[in-house]
């Protein structure tokens, strides 16, 4: 049977047809929408969390959707094992359900930040990075005014050493310093998993960066070892 | 009925650049005694409870389940 992935569509998703172009038409993979008050996730074989300002980020970034219905369904999947990445939005709505630990304050410098930054890989111990080497560098946009992961030493300390953090801001030499950390994040932290390897968190936009015209196509990099490992296409 | 006053604020450990922005332009106005600035949410309910403990309990609860995160911020609640 062909595999499927699905997009969750939050009132305010506004990376939602981007997420679904990327995977339908450039990654081809069949993939549908999925939406908030929906109860089931259709048997998807990855879920992807997209960004935007779901509910308009009252109160929050992600804790008004946090409690929309598909939310109920996708604790059930992430408890099953099953795939989910999140991204912008997505990553701070799976922070807010607590399916990945720690919060997002606004960034250091207030500003919103829409510009490609470089990420590395930090660690391929997930589904989602073992198909990258540990040191790659992926040139990704990112979109974001609250994106400065914050989590306190202890977390911090779990993160690494279960191998959590998946991507760190750098330069375009794969260097960590003070400018490559843009939003001031916790040991600029730009995506982080679950324990278990099954949730990815992650600010910058990979389905953003999937086509030549758009001058970048680092992307697919990321989405095919996702898919290597989890033998979708 | 009772009114609950919830304030939340970043915790003291986090830095809050929108009270530190805040600051510094108080100072440029010269009020140069305002030693600091925390700039926070200030949340009003009324609350249908038989005893002031219960509002309080109510209130915390929406507290610790959706009004604060408290990863990154304390909440305050005042009950009237």
């Amino acid at each position: 049977m062909s595999k499927k992935i699905g997009v969750i569509v939050f009132p305010g998703s506004n990376c939602d047809h981007d997420a679904y172009h990327a995977m339908k038409h450039v990654m081809n993979v069949e993939t549908e929408f999925l939406w908030h008050k929906d109860t089931n996730l259709n048997g998807v074989d990855l879920l992807i969390v997209p960004g935007g300002f779901s509910y308009g980020d009252y109160l929050r970034s992600g804790a008004i959707a946090r409690f929309s219905p598909v939310m109920n369904a996708v604790q059930d999947y992430v408890k099953e094992g099953r795939p989910v990445i999140g991204i912008c939005n997505g990553f701070q709505i799976l922070l807010e359900a607590g399916l990945l630990p720690g919060a997002m304050l606004h960034n250091e410098k207030l500003r919103f930040v829409c510009k490609n930054v470089h990420i590395r890989v930090e660690s391929t111990h997930s589904q989602f990075t073992s198909g990258l080497q540990k040191g790659d560098v992926l040139k990704i946009p990112v979109s974001h005014g609250e994106g400065n992961y914050f989590i306190e030493a202890e977390g911090l300390q779990n993160l690494e050493e279960n191998n959590q953090i998946a991507f760190r801001y750098c330069d375009a030499h794969g260097e960590i310093n003070e400018d490559s950390n843009f939003n001031g994040s916790v040991s600029s932290i730009a995506g982080i998993t679950n324990e278990q390897g099954n949730v990815l968190g992650m600010m910058p936009h990979p389905e953003r960066a999937m086509e030549p015209i758009l001058g970048n196509t680092d992307g697919i990099t990321f989405f095919n070892s996702v898919f290597n490992e989890l033998h979708i296409a | 009925m009772y009114k609950a006053k919830v304030n939340i604020t970043l915790r003291k450990s986090i830095l809050d650049p929108k009270g530190k922005a805040a600051h510094h332009a108080l100072q440029n106005l010269g009020l140069n005694n305002v030693e600091d600035v925390r700039i926070g949410k200030f949340v009003e309910m009324n609350i249908a409870a038989g005893s002031k403990e219960e509002a309080y309990e109510l209130a915390e609860t929406a507290c610790t389940q959706l009004l604060a995160n408290e990863v990154m911020e304390d909440y305050q609640i005042d009950i009237e």
